[in-house]
């Protein structure tokens, strides 16, 4: 075990060097640089602070300076926001974009665990066609249309919650619900799907025939084996929610990742750009050998073809 | 219906049952004095000798104060001030009572600190240009002179300030009131770091020292910013509020729907597809005053065929201006003839035409091209918005019609846009300019030659001049004199095309009072409070 996750952090490191280099020199192509603005700055200005961030600086020596500064961990200054570095900058809104996906998440599973077992005992029936046809627009419907609807009931027509913002704790139910229902709805499909696998098998007729409670068949019996398919999938879904909830933030006005790495495209911020990538990329990887390991523990059969 | 099913809609009755109307943030603000403002977007820093947003004004002139006040003839700092009959020479009188936050007097030293910090070289400041005003200011912040003492700024003692320019500058007390010119705190700046540092600690919450009617009690990137009434400002007793919070949200749709659901006492602006609604159903939210703030296209002069002005002239003449305002943006725009708009003191602009498709067509015939035929396929640039989107297709429709000639329209990302309209890369481009201060200057002098903001790259040796008379007189109506004659000669070459006046606009609550029009979309906090309706 020890032996595979070291190979999957191993794996982190071309990775990471991969997505650094294009991004690196892909965003110097951007037309425009993080000093230009509505208001020209002076020529001496602009020298003064290119001098200061070492944009004057041949790009290769600039490229082989952030990766020494990568190394001791120190993902540079934001150029757009002077007084603030990018390990700052992620300090501050990571935690607010881990909250937000994981909330969402809890939601997703609750929610689609739950429509998917209700859907898959009674297949073809009002009981099956009603959750997933919720779910099947759940998955239609994009976030910013749902979104904006949730605000126009509760918060601009009844007046329980606010439109925007992320002060309360009220004002997380309308984003996570927006957030998780596309999951919801997917994870529910998956489980109707292998929960309709698994319940026709021997050995779940044979725990009816122990005699056990329905609720024990289904969950400790059935639900062990119909996860599977679901925690392949919220590896790439719990990397995906927290980093591409971008559309989210924005619609409510949330100060998380995604927005921010939205703006610092915008701002040609190009070492918030640079620290934002590297900290997705690092997320999506972990989360990722963490599924693994996950299904390894789930599925001896996994854990001993590896 | 089995208890699988049951569960998540009694659940789902559970929190319904549990809410109700809630009672909104304006709703407590209005209770304890606190306003909540839309923002537009993050501030970059709070330093004003960085910055150079309208949303970093907004905080920043909480938390600082100048010389002088929104009204220049009102004072700030300076009680009063003497100046020479040369007008170069302002003495101003520091009230002694003004105080930093930590309790420290402001002094005569603290503003000459000031002025050598934004005008430090290496502190690149972008708005340095403003202090250029001040005699060798220039030479001092382009790194020619090294001597600070040269500068026209002396502390005559603690509580007189001396400052001598280089040229008479009439409307100097207005430029005051712009941020470049508003103090810092000498010993909080080189705690944190050289006089000439970029990017240090010192604006951060708990180390910010101001002398504005409120302090920095929290920053929160991208979620708010709040102040809160300083009880140390000279002049305490007149500010009701007790706190400002500001919020940077974006998106225009989004922060009207925040007003809507109560969490914001006035916004930074409103959705064009939304003005039509407040003015017939709640006009009393509305609010739309005069703002100096010019909105135009400009020409690239260099290229064939716009480097003949009879073609410059005819696309200028065949722009019904009146229908654009009254029925695409609609919010009390006014037609624009002039790039300078008007409720200048009592500068009157020259109008040198107006709308007259005849002529137009007239014109573009003896360049050589009649009914259009033969005109180059040009392109109109303008960045993602849906006014400059609405107002370019009307546009390039008009040219069509009333000349017979096409326009490709280019919609492009902000930054591209701003890089390709630096380096000329364009035909037409949508631009506009808003003041900084309430003179004539502020607009003119962009058409310097070789102004960092001259992007149309058009050059006059008989307007430079003018312009550098005007700097030079004393006397204030041959001064107004130039400037006409200057924007005369503007508006006889054409390389921009002036289009619209655009106001400031805003939704605002009942509650909220003493918020003034200004024509800078200035607004001090210190008179404004809140009344429950």
């Amino acid at each position: 075990m020890i032996k595979f996750i070291l190979k999957r952090l191993l794996e982190l490191i071309p990775v990471l060097l991969i997505s650094i280099t294009i991004v690196f020199f892909m965003i110097r192509l951007a037309p425009g640089g993080p000093f230009t603005e509505e208001k020209s700055f002076s020529a001496e200005a602009i020298a003064r602070l290119n001098e200061h961030y070492g944009l004057d600086k041949p790009i290769l020596v600039q490229y082989g300076t952030y990766l020494g500064n990568l190394l001791k961990g120190d993902l540079g200054p934001s150029f757009q926001y002077p007084s603030r570095s990018v390990n700052e900058i992620i300090a501050e809104t990571f935690p607010v974009s881990l909250e937000l996906g994981a909330l969402a998440m809890l939601f997703a599973l609750i929610v689609g665990l739950l429509a998917g077992i209700v859907a898959s005992l009674r297949p073809n029936t009002v009981q099956d066609h009603l959750p997933m046809g919720i779910a099947m627009t759940g998955i239609c419907m994009p976030s910013f249309v749902l979104g904006p609807i949730l605000i126009l009931i509760f918060g601009l027509g009844l007046g329980w919650l606010n439109a925007s913002g992320w002060e309360t704790a009220s004002d997380r139910i309308l984003p996570v619900i927006t957030l998780g229902s596309a999951y919801a709805a997917y994870i529910s499909r998956l489980t109707r799907g292998s929960m309709l696998e698994v319940l026709p098998a021997d050995y779940i007729r044979t725990a009816r025939a122990k005699g056990l409670s329905e609720g024990k068949v289904i969950f400790k019996h059935a639900l062990k084996n119909a996860l599977l398919p679901v925690v392949s999938f919220l590896g790439p879904a719990t990397a995906g929610i927290i980093t591409g909830s971008f559309v989210v933030e924005t619609i409510f006005n949330i100060p998380g990742m995604g927005r921010m790495f939205v703006l610092g495209a915008f701002n040609r911020d190009y070492t918030l750009i640079l620290g934002l990538v590297v900290f997705f990329a690092l997320l999506v990887v972990l989360f990722n050998a963490f599924v693994d390991i996950l299904l390894g523990l789930l599925n001896p059969k996994l854990r001993m073809d590896s | 219906m089995n208890k699988h099913t049951l569960f998540p809609i009694l659940l789902l009755l559970l929190l319904v049952t549990g809410c109700t109307r809630r009672e909104t943030l304006v709703g407590i603000g209005n209770r304890e004095q606190i306003l909540h403002l839309g923002n537009l977007s993050e501030p970059k820093d709070l330093d004003p000798h960085i910055v150079t947003s309208v949303s970093a004004y907004n905080v920043i002139s909480a938390l600082l104060e100048g010389l002088v006040a929104e009204e220049a003839d009102q004072s700030g700092v300076a009680e009063r001030w003497d100046i020479s009959a040369d007008l170069r020479v302002y003495t101003f009188h520091l009230r002694p009572e003004a105080k930093w936050s930590n309790g420290d007097p402001v002094t005569a030293d603290d503003f000459i600190f000031s002025y050598r910090r934004i005008l430090s070289p290496a502190l690149g400041s972008p708005y340095a240009y403003m202090l250029h005003l001040l005699k060798n200011g220039k030479a001092y912040n382009l790194g020619t002179l090294d001597d600070f003492d040269q500068v026209g700024a002396k502390a005559l003692d603690d509580h007189t300030l001396e400052l001598t320019l280089e040229t008479p500058t009439p409307s100097f007390l207005s430029q005051l009131n712009h941020w470049s010119w508003f103090p810092v705190h000498p010993p909080t700046i080189l705690k944190y770091g050289a006089i000439d540092e970029i990017g240090t600690q010192w604006t951060q919450p708990g180390n910010f020292v101001g002398n504005g009617a409120f302090t920095l009690k929290s920053w929160r990137q991208n979620r708010s910013i709040v102040v809160e009434k300083n009880p140390l400002y000279w002049d305490a007793k007149t500010v009701r509020l007790n706190e400002i919070h500001f919020y940077p949200i974006g998106d225009h749709t989004i922060e009207e729907r925040s007003f809507r659901a109560g969490q914001l006492h006035v916004t930074g602006t409103i959705p064009l597809q939304r003005i039509q609604y407040y003015k017939e159903k709640h006009p009393e939210l509305l609010r739309l005053d005069p703002y100096l703030r010019s909105y135009y296209y400009l020409l690239n002069v260099n290229k064939p065929p716009l480097d003949d002005v009879r073609v410059r002239k005819a696309l200028a003449m065949a722009i019904d201006r009146e229908q654009i305002a009254k029925f695409v943006t609609r919010s009390g725009e006014q037609p624009a003839y002039t790039f300078t708009p008007p409720h200048i003191g009592s500068y009157e602009p020259p109008v040198r035409f107006t709308k007259n498709v005849e002529a137009a067509r007239q014109l573009l015939s003896e360049a050589g091209f009649p009914n259009g035929e033969n005109f180059p396929e040009l392109t109109l640039l303008f960045h993602t918005s849906d006014l400059h989107t609405r107002i370019a297709e009307v546009i390039q429709q008009m040219w069509k019609e009333a000349l017979g000639i096409h326009i490709e329209l280019e919609n492009v990302e902000w930054k591209v846009y701003q890089s390709r309209r630096k380096n000329r890369q364009y035909d037409i481009a949508r631009a506009e300019w808003v003041a900084d201060y309430v003179d004539p200057s502020s607009f003119l002098d962009v058409w310097l030659s070789g102004g960092g903001n001259n992007h149309a790259g058009w050059s006059s040796v008989e307007y430079d001049a003018l312009l550098q008379k005007a700097a030079q007189t004393t006397d204030p109506l041959q001064r107004l004199d130039y400037f006409q004659r200057a924007e005369t000669i503007l508006m006889d070459e054409l390389p921009i095309i002036p289009l619209l006046f655009l106001p400031s606009k805003s939704l605002i609550q009942p509650s909220v009072k003493g918020w003034n029009p200004s024509i800078l979309d200035h607004h001090p906090y210190k008179t404004i409070y809140l009344e429950e309706q």
